[in-house]
């Protein structure tokens, strides 16, 4: 027996999918309908991110990004300006003298590029250019941190942008340092697994999704690279709509993670079905729709996989706070409704 | 070149009243350059401000060290603020009191300056009654007009009307015309002639 | 149209004139009324076709403006002393990126010790940004530089600044003529981007550059700014030839002929500086001015051709750079430095955080240079008592507290004394 999701809810020319084996999920597009496959199954994709790009084996800010970019030409015939914050993205895409966009595409500052993307939204509005659409993008580092300042101020002013945050959970560029985003007992080379408390410590971190939704902007989202439904519907959805948009995207970093560079979609895959990654959707304020968990699995299948979570489990023992990760992925499942009693084995 | 000192505090519309004589030159062709001397603002600071008024281009851009004319709105700042440093010694003085020179202490003071060149107004009164405010800085240059026949009384109305609209300009107006009055009164009845002040 | 107006005002509508089309508004002392101006133009309907934008700080206000201009529409923002501090990294972006945005800079002290009032070192902090910098001497100037600044920066694709002292020209009122529509429109073209992000034509702007390349950037960059002398001097004669007056261009003479000893200044002060030099002249000194209006480029050639007679420069500036000396001075002294005769230099810092620079004090100071000159840095009428006083107490403990506390005590209890200040 296959099981079915639906594509997208609110969809009308959406079909139910059917697996080929149950626990798997692995989804044949050659079963879907023309108009319900994803961009990146299209020929006639854009490839605004084309390959000779520097990213790492597995990189999945490049996968990502990708995927996003691509949905958001179709989604705008093409007519779209993407402005970069400084970070991986920015760095393996455009080796002097190459860059990989196909696309108008601009990096200025590490901190700025929410800001920089409401200039050039205010410029084509100015020249009655309001077809053209604009994104802006960047890791964590640049988004929840030193971009921080800058994208509170363009949420407020609702100023007609998709940022989007490819969370990598550190600095990764700059060779793996912690942000806000790194999740508690992770090792970085700013937070190193020595001493009383090894890894992140607890009590920090800033979930800037929950920030945004704050701000009662249009629309808010976070994504996996491990759904591509899901984030391509959620991308073409969010360019439909005018104003403050926000999306961001959980994507392993194989390097900074210390996770084989095959596991970047098992890793994002099992951050959701644990709970680590809650995935969902606002508007105005409001939680408008989670993803549910199909299969939650314990955390701890989720921190094995990553060297960065090695030394919670030595020796055979489990740290004791591999429960307390537990209580905060239990914490995102009953906040956010991401588990129905019904779903079950 | 005429210099004028305007000292009064935060809220009283001192720069306004030195941006205001300033406009009452320009409208008669004359160069004038008015700007303040910011200490912290707040309502009730010391606030001091400056007007020029030549009839070549004005280069300086010092504070006035040694005025022509001094006008005072708040009789209170002469405890606090030394208001008469380089008074010159045929200036003009106008200050805003219904009291006289004697009561306020400036007797002395007011008797080295040329018969004729110090007026106490009661600015704050008269713009009370026309304005509903005692905001004396209208009046003020009402009298200024009158005393020192620098600028006409013409010209510092239009410039009151520039600077407040409708309603609250002509009460201004009201209240320069009537402390203009008072001024010219004053001065007939000390038998004092026109003494024009020149730049 | 002559009027009589707050120099902010003036200059609100005199880049209105200029039709900006994204304006970023962040306030801080003394520009706001600057940007105050502005909106109320665009939101009353004058100066339209204008997105004004009201930012979240002034590191957001160049970024939003870099973004505008990058998109290819005429972008304007203004800001002074902390604030261009706080946007400092975009300042670099800006001029690294070719971007024509201008700026106005209400020159304002930076602080520790925190300081509203007018000197030149927020200007300093960037002069080696890539920016050009244009000081306005007089109100007339402030207004009549922003319409060159559009021009200048849109031909050479390069960010310009223009300077006005804070307070002593953004709110004095004085006459000033503003341009009309008409003849704005007649000189400044509209925006033709030399780069631009286009979905009809794609480009990566912004790209990192590494050692294989950089030199030749920088090379390039520096290579504009030179040819930006000759651009700066050419649209000067534009403008009058448009206007009707002598705005802008590298360098103004005063009364330097035949003159034995000139003085460099830029700014307000040179109207102080130029009445004190009629008095002296009336009493047979023969002193001159020349007034610097482009800082960067830096008009060395010009400068050596105006000073090559003098025997004593005295430059009078209101920056210091701390542990070297006058900015400005260290400057002029390069660009005099292999003349064949190359006249004394005596450098005079005067009105830091906005210490009035009285008529007195400079007939003083130019007669010493000649007389009795100094070596290094003259502070302008130090109050030494007070300095020495301060120097004496912070030696004998360690724990001396705040020095900026400590001077304001020093000086009140001096008043009190009713102690003559030891002027120096």
């Amino acid at each position: 027996m296959a099981d079915t999701i639906d594509v997208a809810a609110t969809d009308e020319t959406s079909q139910k999918l059917r697996y080929y084996q149950k626990g798997t999920f692995t989804v044949g597009n050659r079963l879907v309908d023309a108009a319900a496959r994803t961009v990146q199954a299209s020929e006639e994709r854009s490839n605004a991110l084309t390959s000779g790009h520097r990213a790492c084996q597995g990189c999945g800010e490049a996968l990502g990004a990708r995927y996003a970019l691509d949905t958001a030409m179709r989604a705008t015939g093409g007519r779209l300006i993407a402005v970069n914050a400084t970070g991986c993205l920015e760095v393996f895409t455009t080796p002097y003298p190459e860059t990989s966009w196909q696309l108008p595409w601009m990096h200025s500052l590490f901190g700025n590029a929410a800001a920089v993307a409401t200039g050039v939204a205010a410029a084509l509005r100015v020249k009655g250019k309001s077809d053209v659409r604009v994104i802006a993008q960047g890791g964590d580092g640049g988004t929840t941190d030193i971009g921080f300042q800058c994208l509170s101020g363009m949420f407020e002013r609702n100023d007609d942008v998709l940022y989007i945050c490819y969370d990598n959970e550190g600095y990764m560029n700059t060779g793996v340092q912690r942000s806000s985003a790194t999740p508690p007992a992770a090792r970085t080379a700013t937070t190193p697994a020595v001493g009383e408390e090894p890894g992140n410590v607890f009590g920090t971190g800033k979930f800037v999704p929950r920030i945004a939704v704050a701000h009662r902007i249009p629309y808010v989202a976070t994504a996996t690279v491990a759904d591509l439904h899901d984030l391509e519907r959620k991308v073409t959805k969010a360019m439909a709509i005018r104003g403050a948009r926000y999306l961001q995207i959980d994507v392993p970093c194989p390097l900074g993670w210390g996770a084989a560079s095959h596991d970047t979609i098992r890793l994002a895959r099992l951050a959701v079905e644990t709970g680590f990654y809650p995935i969902f959707e606002a508007e105005h304020g409001r939680v408008t729709g989670v993803r549910k968990i199909r299969d939650p699995r314990p955390v701890a299948d989720y921190l094995r996989p990553q060297k960065r979570f090695a030394h919670l489990f030595r020796a055979g023992h489990e740290d004791p706070r591999v429960a307390r990760l537990q209580a905060m992925c239990d914490a995102n499942i009953e906040e956010y409704g991401l588990v129905d009693d019904e779903t079950t084995g | 070149m005429f210099e004028v000192r305007v000292h009064g505090r935060g809220g009283q519309g001192v720069v306004t009243a030195a941006e205001m004589l300033s406009v009452a030159a320009f409208l008669e062709g004359r160069h004038a350059q008015a700007f303040p001397s910011f200490g912290s603002e707040r309502t009730g600071a010391p606030v001091v401000a400056f007007c020029r008024i030549a009839d070549r281009e004005i280069r300086l851009r010092e504070p006035v060290t040694a005025p022509d004319c001094l006008i005072v709105q708040d009789p209170t700042l002469f405890r606090v603020v030394d208001v008469f440093a380089g008074l010159k010694p045929d200036g003009f003085l106008i200050v805003n009191s219904n009291k006289s020179f004697e009561e306020l202490h400036l007797g002395e003071l007011v008797r080295r300056l040329p018969a004729g060149h110090a007026m106490v107004v009661p600015a704050g009164d008269i713009a009370k009654r026309h304005v509903g405010r005692p905001l004396p800085n209208a009046a003020l240059l009402g009298a200024f007009a009158a005393l020192t026949e620098l600028v006409r009384f013409d010209s510092v109305r239009h410039a009151i009307e520039e600077t407040f609209p409708g309603r609250i300009g002509a009460a201004n107006v009201a209240a320069a015309e009537e402390a203009h009055v008072h001024v010219v009164a004053a001065e007939t009845a000390a038998g004092v002639t026109s003494h024009a002040a020149t730049l | 149209m002559l009027k009589q107006i707050e120099g902010s005002k003036a200059m609100a509508e005199g880049i209105a004139a200029c039709r900006p089309q994204v304006i970023c508004a962040y306030p801080i002392t003394p520009q706001t009324h600057i940007v105050e101006g502005l909106g109320e133009l665009v939101k009353d309907g004058h100066l339209q076709g204008c997105e004004y934008i009201n930012v979240e700080s002034e590191f957001a206000a160049l970024s939003v403006a870099i973004g505008a201009s990058a998109a290819g529409v005429r972008a304007y923002t203004a800001t002074a002393s902390q604030g261009l501090l706080f946007m400092m990294e975009a300042v670099y972006n800006a001029a690294g990126l070719g971007l024509p945005i201008v700026m106005t800079l209400g020159n304002r002290a930076i602080g520790a010790p925190i300081n509203i009032w007018n000197d030149h070192s927020d200007a300093m902090s960037v002069r080696d940004a890539g920016w050009l910098q244009l000081f306005a001497e007089t109100n007339q100037e402030a207004v009549d530089l922003h319409i060159q600044a559009f021009r200048i920066a849109e031909e050479l694709s390069m960010p310009v600044m223009v300077n006005v002292d804070g307070f002593i020209l953004t709110h004095a009122v004085e006459r000033v003529d503003i341009p009309s529509q008409a003849d704005v429109d007649a000189y400044l073209p509209p925006f033709e981007p030399m780069q631009v992000l286009d979905p009809d034509e794609p480009a990566s702007i912004g790209a990192m550059v590494g050692p294989e390349a950089f030199m030749e950037v920088k090379f390039l960059a520096h290579y504009k700014q030179t040819q930006a002398l000759r651009l700066i001097t050419k649209n000067a004669g534009e403008f009058r030839a448009r206007f009707g007056r002598d705005s802008g261009g590298l360098i103004r003479s005063y009364r330097t002929q035949d003159a034995e000893t000139i003085v460099i200044a830029m700014g307000s002060v040179c109207g102080t500086i130029k009445d004190t030099i009629d008095e002296m002249r009336e009493e047979g000194f023969p002193i001159g001015l020349v007034t610097i209006v482009s800082y960067r480029p830096f008009p060395s050639a010009a400068l050596r051709n105006a000073l090559a007679g003098a025997k004593d420069v005295v430059v009078v500036e209101k920056a210091i750079s701390v542990g070297m000396g006058g900015p400005l001075a260290i400057d002029v002294d390069e660009a005099l430095r292999n003349l064949p005769h190359a006249p004394q230099l005596h450098s005079v810092v005067a009105g830091l955080g906005g210490r009035p620079i009285l008529k007195a004090s400079l007939h003083r100071i130019f007669r010493e240079a000649v007389v009795q000159p100094w070596e290094g840095t003259q502070f302008l009428d130090l109050n030494v008592r007070v300095v020495g006083r301060e120097i004496h107490r912070s030696a004998k403990t360690r724990r001396s507290g705040p020095t900026a506390e400590a001077l304001l005590r020093h000086l009140a209890a001096e008043e009190r004394d009713g102690t003559e200040k030891g002027r120096h």
